[in-house]
Order: structure tokens, then sequence, then C-alpha cells
């Protein structure tokens, strides 16, 4: 398939819409799933491994777990190619980067919203992305493809542990519930690290964008949770839906209409800091993008910039990211030809909006 | 109760008595550390409580003959010191293998629990046994395949074939 035609257009979890969707970004669940009867793929045999795979493409792709799926086998395509699925969240960086002696893959559809990851750590790494604010759509669509991939395969599943995971950490209901939550006011009134550490006393982790030991770049935070045994898939989510959330999205309101009635000019003098640099910069790196972004998606969605549209903002944190550009560009490009591409198309993008 | 101080300092007096001698009334207030000193009391040399929690701990484990670094996984070898050293099972059977170590840091990173809540596959097909029973058959077959001993391989294809209910792809090897 052609990767090369996912470069011109964000995903779906990009797209800016759903409910709350000025703070929260995304939402994601995702179940880890193994094949009863087949060690772990950190101890399969390499035969095991590629049996596992051949048996878990076929099944997923016969079951129509979703519109328009199609599989990639990721030992056999491009390091580039990779790295453009991990910046559109479809696959993690430990997939992209495994050995080429180790067969995996990924099956994405419906528009991007679903991805299964095969061989992993886990032999199913199923996951349900959507824009904005819709855990529970997410929840009931992943439990639809979970369902329909239990017909087809059978986990390893224990009536004491529950679903059976090569880490501890996930075994039980194997599920990872997340939010990806844009939250620049409470870093600039330095509150966050209140949310943080509400979320551990809930057993909660906040992470980067990028998932374990990535930063938070661009003021977004992904939430998850962290206990899998022990509670139910819909307790997790409902924690989620009615505590978590909500209260975060509160306090990240209050400390936006803090900052309206007490710092006005701090406030505008950030977004349109950024909204200048973004129109004039000609050289320009990832990280600095995203911060820049994360002040003018601030702007929008507080109405005090409405030059631009939170779908052209998304595109942009998209493709200024390395293999999304160089896709665009056609070429490959060193760091400093990149830092001079991403200038160069963010202001061409700008000016059309 | 009013509050001594001990006869012979400033400190604060832990030990008390009230002898009668001759009729007389006598009172003796002493620190700990007086108290000790004139061989009424004995002094403990204080260990903090994790030293003494980890001491037990670690008698506790001995106890348990050869300690869990030296637990195996019948099924895919991997030894529980590994486990540590990677944080990954190797396959179903481990937590079998690893119970009791596994349930205390189970709990430990799922908030106290060690069991199951939540969905069950509506089609729990296969029990555990017959979960470890395929694996190892599927071992088998990869020893076979790997020795070249088609004869036994094709035979224990077909086993596992009518064990799984499915026709395993013999063509994918």
């Amino acid at each position: 398939m052609n990767l090369g035609r996912m470069t011109d257009h964000a995903g779906e979890w990009l797209r800016g819409t759903g409910p709350q969707s000025d703070i929260v970004v995304s939402s994601r669940v995702r179940l880890a799933r193994n094949l009863a009867g087949y060690p772990f793929v950190n101890r399969a045999a390499n035969r095991q491994r590629l049996e596992v795979l051949q048996r878990s493409r076929q099944q997923i792709l016969e079951g129509q777990l979703a519109e328009d799926m199609i599989w990639v086998d990721l030992n056999e395509c491009q390091p580039m190619d990779r790295q453009l699925l991990v910046e559109r969240h479809l696959i993690s960086r430990q997939h992209a980067k495994a050995g080429d002696e180790l067969p995996r893959g990924v099956a994405v559809g419906l528009n991007e919203s679903v991805s299964i990851m095969v061989n992993e750590e886990d032999h199913l790494r199923v996951q349900v992305l959507r824009s904005g604010m819709q855990l529970g759509e997410a929840f009931e669509q992943i439990n639809r493809i979970d369902n329909e991939l239990e017909k087809r395969l059978d986990f390893a599943f224990s009536q004491k542990y529950g679903y059976l995971t090569a880490c501890p950490t996930n075994v039980g209901t194997g599920i990872r519930v997340s939010v990806m939550m844009h939250l620049p006011a409470l870093k600039l009134t330095g509150e966050i690290d209140k949310v943080k550490r509400a979320a551990k006393d809930m057993h909660l982790a906040v992470r980067g964008m990028f998932g374990e030991g990535s930063d938070a770049i661009g003021d977004l935070f992904q939430i998850s949770n962290q206990t899998t045994l022990g509670r139910g898939e819909q307790e997790i989510l409902a924690d989620f839906q009615h505590t978590v959330v909500p209260q975060i999205i509160a306090y990240e309101q209050q400390a936006r209409q803090a900052l309206v009635r007490q710092r006005p000019a701090l406030l505008d003098d950030g977004i349109w800091r950024a909204w200048a640099v973004l129109n004039n910069a000609r050289l320009m790196r990832t990280d600095e993008v995203l911060s820049l972004i994360s002040q003018v998606r601030l702007g929008v969605t507080m109405g005090r910039l409405e030059m631009v549209s939170m779908r052209t903002l998304n595109e942009l944190f998209l493709m200024t990211q390395p293999a999304h550009l160089q896709k665009l560009m056609g070429s490959d490009l060193d760091p400093a030809q990149r830092r001079e591409a991403r200038a160069t198309l963010i202001r061409k993008r700008l000016g059309q909006a | 109760m009013e509050k001594h101080k001990c006869d012979k300092c400033d400190r604060p007096a832990t030990y008390h008595s009230v002898e009668i001698v001759n009729g007389k009334k006598i009172e003796k207030h002493l620190c700990e550390y007086h108290a000790a000193e004139e061989g009424l009391t004995f002094k403990v040399a204080h260990k903090p409580i994790n030293e003494l929690l980890t001491n037990f701990v670690k008698m506790h484990s001995q106890d348990q003959s050869s300690g869990p670094n030296e637990l195996v996984c019948d099924h895919c070898g991997l030894t529980y010191a590994e486990f540590q050293e990677r944080s990954l099972l190797g396959c179903p059977s481990c937590y079998q293998a690893f119970a009791r170590p596994l349930d205390v840091l189970l709990a430990r990173t799922h908030e106290g629990s060690t069991e199951h809540h939540g969905k069950i596959p509506s089609q729990s097909g296969f029990g555990e046994q017959h979960q470890q029973q395929l694996m190892r058959m599927r071992k088998r077959l990869d020893e076979a395949i790997t020795a070249e001993d088609y004869e036994l391989a094709a035979h224990l294809r077909d086993e596992i074939g009518k064990i799984s209910g499915t026709a395993e792809g013999g063509e994918t090897l």
C-alpha cells in the first residue's frame, strides 16, 4: 500500500472535533491480547512468531473488523515509512524500531481510527483512537473488534489473572485507557504539578504525547490508567469519564479564565508572539513548532485569535514532524534542511489560511 | 500524672518506681539512659522498622526452599531472575510458575489486586490445561522441524489441528 498518500491529511484523531475538543485532543483505548498455546513474542521461536503473524493477519483481514482495513508488513517497509506510522500514532516506537528479523505488522482501518499491531510486546495490540472526548465510543468499538477477534482466535486467558500479557503491568483486562489533553494554562500557572500529583494518587500515569519516556512537548499530556488487574473495564472507563477528565477540564478552564481576568496581556502576548514566529521564521525545530502551535491553539479555542482553523493547526502539527516533512518534500533531508523546509511549509500553509 | 524529669539529668523520665523502705516512701524517676545504667532496664539498640521488615522478608523468602530467583517455568524455560531483569514473562504458563513472587508484585502494581475482574472471553474455548498442552505440542513441533523430522512434524501438526479445532497452517511453515 502507498503510505505516501497518508501524508497530506491528518488522521481521525487529529480532526480537532468531538466533545470537549478544545482541551481533550484525543481519546484512546487499547487492548493487549495473546494467542493461546504460544509463548509470548519475546520468547517465541521465529517460526512461531511468523505463524502468529500469519494467523492473526488472516483473521484480522477476514474479520472485517473495520472499514478499509489495510495491512503493512513492518519488517519489509522502509524505516521512514515506519516513522511515519509512529508520527500518526498507528504504531509504537518500539514496534517501529524492532530488528528486521522480527516478523511484525500492523493493520490500519476506518480512517486510521483503528490499528492492530501484531508481534509487538504482545501478539496483538488493538487500538481505537478518536478525536475529542470519545472514550465511551472508543471502548464500544474496541469491544466489538475484540469480540469478533475472539470468535476467530483463542486468547491466552486464566480464571485468576484474566487476559495474560507478556508484561504483568498489563495483565487482567489488558486495557489501557488514555486521553491526550492540551493543558497550556495549567502549565503556564504552574498548577500542572498538582494535576500530576492528583493523577498519581489515583494510580494514573501522566506522560508526554509519544508515550513512555517522552516529554510533554506542546503542553500535551497523555493521562492513562496503570491498574489493569482487579478492576473491570467499565470501572476504569467510568473513572475517566466521570472523575478524571471532567476535573482536569475544569481546572484548565479555571486557569484559562484566571489568565483572562488577571493577566490578559500576558496571555495575548504569548499567543501573538507564537503567531508572529510561525508566520515569519525561516528555520524551525519540531519541538519549537509544537510549543508555538500550542500557544496559537490556545488563542483559537479562547477566541483571541481567529485567523486560523483548528484543522490547519492539527495538520501542521503532523506534517512538520520529520518523516511527514520528508515524505511531503519527496526526498531525504538532513536536520538543517528539515528546519528550513519546515519553516517554509508553515508559512505557506498559514498564508493560505 | 505529672511529668517527671530524670533524677540525675534533665531528660524526661521514662522509668518510675515507688518503694517503701523502713516506712519511708522512696520515689525514683529516671530517663531511659540512667535507668539502663542502674541496671533497672536494658537498653535496646533501635533498629529502623523497615530494616526489621526487610530482614523478616529475607528470612521468610529463604524459607521457601530456594528463593524466587531459582524458579523456572517448565514450559518456556524462563527463570524468575531473567524475568526480573527484563520485566517480561516468557509465556502464559509463567504466571503459574512464578505465582508466589508474582502475586506480591501484582498487588504492588495493581492497587492490591491479584485477581481479575472484568471481561471473560465468551468463547473461553480452551481451558488452561488445554492451552498448556497446545504450547507443549507446538514446542515439540518447532523442535521436530528444526531437526528436519518431517514425519513427526506432520503427525504433531495433525494432532494440534485436532485439539485446536483449526487447520494448523502447514503451508505457512
